[in-house]
C-alpha cells in the first residue's frame, strides 16, 4: 500500500503552522518529508504525526539561509515529492530591522530570498519530470506595506510576485503553484499578540485549507485561509496613498 | 493573571508561563519557586494554581510512538485524552481508564492518579502507567516507573504535581472491537439496594451508579446503576448494522455561552430534572442497548463549559471515598443531609473501588461518592458536616475536587502523608513545588 502513496515535503516543519499542514497531509495518507534547521524539534513532530496516523515521516536538515547546499538538499532526499509545501517565516523585529540592516537582511532573505530560491530548484525538476505541485505561504502583510511591519511585508511582497510569476510559467506544463496568505494565526509567532477572534485562524485551520487549495478537485491559486481576509485586505488595497501614509497600522 | 479551577472557586493571581519544549523544563524548574504544573484546568480547585508561577503544560501535546503489537503508547505530559482517543480509537484501542472527562492531560491524570467506571476491576490510571519522566525541583529529568526510582514514581503517581513536573509517560491501551458500549440499567429503590447494585456488579467492565438526590425517607438513595461492556463486532453488526464499528466523537455539540443566573438551578428545577431522569432510566429496564462511547464516558463534556451553569460565584464537587463496613450509614447519614439542606446537587455519583494505588492515591476499597453544590454562604459549612461524617467513617476526599478541606480531615483521610512529605523533602521540593491546594493543606 506505501508503494502507492505520495510524498509531501514540508520546509519549515518546526513551526505551528508546519506542524499542521504536515498532519493534515498525513492524515489524508501521504508520507511526509520534513525539512528544518533544528532536526531535533523537527523529529519530535515527526515522531508526534507518525505516531498518531502511522504514516511514514522523515527528518532532513535545511537552512533556508544557505542556497549553495541546496541543489545537494533536494537531490538528497529519498524521494523527488510530489507536493512541496514552504511554510518559512520570520517576522523579525521591525524597530530593530530599521537600524541594524543585518536584522533587516536576515528578515529578507529568510522570507523572501531562501524560500524562492529553494522553490526554484523543486520547479526545475517538477519541470522535467512533467509534474509536481508547489505551495508557498505567503503573508497578507505583503500586500500592502505598513509602518509597523514593512521589512516582513517587502520581503513578502516579493514571494508573492516570485509565487505569481512562477505560476504563470509552470501553468502551460500543468504544474500547479499555490499562494497562501494565511492572516493571523494562533502561533508561537503570535503568542502574546491581540488578535481579532473572526480573523484569526487556528493552525489546524491553514493545515486543512492548504491540503484542499493544493490537493483537491476544484484548485485555488491564492487562498486566504479565513475569507474575510479577502475583502478585509481589498478594502486596505483601495485606500488612496495620500491617506494611507498618514494613517497609523 | 488570576487562575481558578474548573469549579471556578477559588480564584488566585499566579504567573502563568507555558511550556512549549520538554528540554526547556529542567532550566525553567531550577530557577523558579512556588511553582506547579497546570494542564487543561480539570482540577476542580486549587490544585493547578502555584503560588507563584503556574506552568501550563499543554505545549507539551507531542505523541512519541506506538506499538500496535503491545499496545504500548508514549506521549508528552500534555497530551490531551481527547487527542489520545481520536488518533487510536480510529485503530481499534482505547485508554485503560478514562475519568469523566476527556479534556484532561495524561500528565493531570498522573497527577490525580484518576480512577473511572472500571476502578473495581482495573484500578487507576497509575496502574497502568509502565514509566514516566520527572523533572525534579534540581533541575534533573529522571525516568521512573513500577521497578525503576519505584519509591519516587509511588509518590508522584498521586502526588498532585508536588515531586516535579511531569514531562511524559508510557502506558498500554487495550484493544477494543467497537467503540460501542453495551449498557445494562438497574433501577434500585434505595441506598441499600444500590450498593447491593454495585456489588452485584463486580464482574462488570464499568459500573456506576446515579443517585436521586432529592428523594428523602424511604427513598433515600434511590439509583440508577449503569453497567456497561465493550460492545463486541457482532454485537454491533446484529443489533445496529448500519452504524460505524469506530465511531468518532460527534461534532455537534451544546454550549452554555454566558453565567447562567444563580436561580435556574433551584430547588425545583433540580427535583423536576431527577425525576424525569429517573423514570426514563427506570423504563428502560433491564434490557441490555448499546451506547455510543462518548456520551457514556463523557455525557458532561457535550455541553462546552458546563461549569457556568451554577453562576458567577462557581461550586464546590464534594467527592469522598468510605470503606465498605462503614459506606451504607456514612453514606445515608450524608445524603440525609443534602436532602434535608434543600441544596440537592445536580449530579451524584456513587462508584464502587477497587485496592487502592500509590502513596497519595485517592482510591481505596470502598464506595466513593460525588456531590456538586453551588457555592453560596451555607455550603461551606455544610460540607464541613459531611467531612466529619467521612472522617469517622475512615474515608477521605479526593484532592482533585478539593478546594476548601481541612488539614485535620486531609490528614486523616491520607495516613501516607509523613511518608510523602520525607520524599518531598529528600528532593528538595517543599517550598519549590507548591499549589494552593498544598499550602491550604500544610504539605
Amino acid at each position: 500500500m506505501t508503494e502507492n502513496r505520495k510524498t509531501m515535503l514540508l520546509i519549515g516543519a518546526t513551526s505551528d503552522i508546519g506542524r499542521a499542514t504536515a498532519m493534515a497531509y498525513a492524515e489524508a495518507g501521504w508520507q511526509v518529508l520534513l525539512a528544518a534547521r533544528n532536526v531535533q524539534s523537527a523529529q519530535r513532530n515527526a515522531d508526534d504525526i507518525a505516531t498518531r496516523t502511522g504514516a511514514g515521516v522523515g527528518v532532513h536538515a535545511l537552512d533556508i539561509l544557505h542556497s549553495d547546499a541546496m541543489p545537494g538538499f533536494v537531490d538528497g532526499l529519498p524521494v523527488l515529492p510530489d507536493t512541496v509545501v514552504c511554510v518559512v517565516g520570520e517576522m523579525g523585529d521591525q524597530e530593530r530591522a530599521q537600524v541594524e540592516f543585518d536584522h533587516a537582511a536576515m528578515v529578507f532573505r529568510t522570507n523572501f530570498e531562501g524560500p524562492s530560491l529553494l522553490l526554484g530548484h523543486f520547479a526545475n525538476r517538477f519541470l522535467a519530470r512533467g509534474s509536481g505541485s508547489i505551495v508557498g505561504v505567503s503573508s497578507v502583510a505583503g500586500d500592502r506595506g505598513r509602518g509597523t511591519n514593512y521589512i516582513y511585508g517587502a520581503a513578502k511582497a516579493g514571494f508573492t510576485a516570485f509565487l505569481s510569476g512562477l505560476r504563470n510559467r509552470l501553468a502551460p506544463s500543468g504544474l500547479r503553484v499555490v499562494t497562501v496568505k494565511p492572516g493571523f494565526v494562533r502561533t508561537r509567532m503570535t503568542a502574546g499578540m491581540k488578535l481579532p477572534g473572526l480573523l484569526t485562524a487556528e493552525p489546524a485551520e491553514v493545515g486543512a485549507a492548504i491540503l484542499a487549495a493544493a490537493e483537491g478537485k476544484r484548485g485555488r491559486d491564492v487562498i486566504y485561509v479565513r475569507p474575510v481576509w479577502r475583502g478585509v485586505m481589498s478594502v486596505i488595497g483601495a485606500i488612496p496613498e495620500p491617506i494611507f501614509k498618514k494613517l497609523k497600522l | 493573571m488570576l487562575l481558578e479551577g474548573w469549579g471556578r472557586y477559588p480564584r488566585f493571581e499566579s504567573e502563568a508561563l507555558g511550556l512549549g519544549d520538554p528540554l526547556a523544563v529542567p532550566g525553567l524548574v531550577a530557577s523558579s519557586r512556588g511553582i506547579i504544573a497546570r494542564g487543561n484546568g480539570r482540577a476542580y480547585g486549587d490544585a493547578a494554581i502555584g503560588t507563584r508561577r503556574t506552568l501550563g503544560a499543554l505545549g507539551l501535546d507531542r505523541m512519541k510512538a506506538f506499538d500496535p503489537q503491545s499496545g504500548r503508547l508514549t506521549v508528552e505530559a500534555g497530551m490531551l485524552l481527547s487527542d489520545i482517543l481520536a488518533a487510536f480509537l480510529p485503530r481499534g484501542f482505547f485508554p485503560p481508564v478514562v475519568p469523566g472527562t476527556k479534556l484532561v492531560t495524561v500528565g493531570g491524570m498522573i497527577a490525580a492518579d484518576v480512577h473511572g467506571k472500571n476502578h473495581h476491576r482495573d484500578g487507576s490510571f497509575g496502574d497502568h502507567l509502565e514509566q514516566l519522566t520527572l523533572v525534579l525541583p534540581s533541575g534533573q529529568a529522571v525516568a521512573c516507573g513500577p521497578s525503576e526510582n519505584a519509591d519516587l514514581f509511588r509518590a508522584t503517581v498521586g502526588g498532585m504535581g508536588l515531586t516535579g513536573i511531569i514531562t511524559g509517560a508510557t502506558f498500554r491501551m487495550k484493544p477494543v472491537e467497537t467503540g460501542w458500549i453495551r449498557q445494562r440499567t438497574i433501577v434500585a429503590k434505595d441506598l441499600a439496594g444500590a450498593l447491593k447494585a454495585l456489588d452485584d456488579s463486580d464482574a462488570a467492565t464499568y459500573s456506576v451508579a446515579w443517585i436521586d438526590c432529592v428523594a428523602r425517607g424511604a427513598g433515600l438513595g434511590r439509583s440508577l446503576i449503569f453497567a456497561g461492556e465493550h460492545a463486541t463486532r457482532q454485537e454491533v453488526s446484529s443489533e445496529r448494522p448500519d452504524a460505524p464499528l469506530l465511531p468518532l466523537a460527534s461534532p455537534g455539540r451544546l454550549g452554555v455561552p454566558f453565567d447562567l443566573p444563580a436561580m435556574t438551578l433551584n430547588k425545583a428545577s433540580v427535583a423536576a430534572f431527577n425525576e424525569l431522569y429517573f423514570r426514563r432510566g427506570a423504563r428502560n429496564g433491564d434490557k441490555p442497548f448499546l451506547t455510543h462511547w462518548h456520551p457514556y464516558f463523557f455525557p458532561l463534556d457535550g455541553v462546552d463549559r458546563w461549569n457556568r451553569i451554577y453562576g458567577r460565584r462557581g461550586f464546590l464537587q464534594h467527592q469522598c471515598v468510605v470503606p465498605p463496613a462503614t459506606a451504607h450509614a456514612a453514606l445515608a447519614e450524608i445524603l440525609d443531609r443534602i436532602t434535608r439542606s434543600g441544596k440537592a446537587s445536580f449530579l451524584a455519583v456513587l462508584k464502587k473501588m477497587g485496592a487502592g494505588g500509590s502513596l497519595m492515591s485517592f482510591p481505596m476499597p470502598g464506595y466513593t461518592l460525588a456531590l456538586d453544590l453551588r457555592v453560596t454562604d451555607e455550603t461551606f459549612a455544610l460540607l464541613d458536616q459531611i467531612d466529619r461524617i467521612v472522617v469517622a467513617a475512615g474515608g477521605r476526599l479526593y484532592l482533585a475536587k478539593d478546594a476548601r478541606q481541612s488539614r485535620q480531615t486531609f490528614e486523616a483521610g491520607y495516613p501516607t502523608l509523613g511518608r510523602f512529605n520525607d520524599l518531598r523533602s529528600a528532593i528538595g521540593a517543599p517550598g519549590h513545588m507548591a499549589s494552593h491546594l498544598s499550602s491550604r493543606l500544610g504539605i
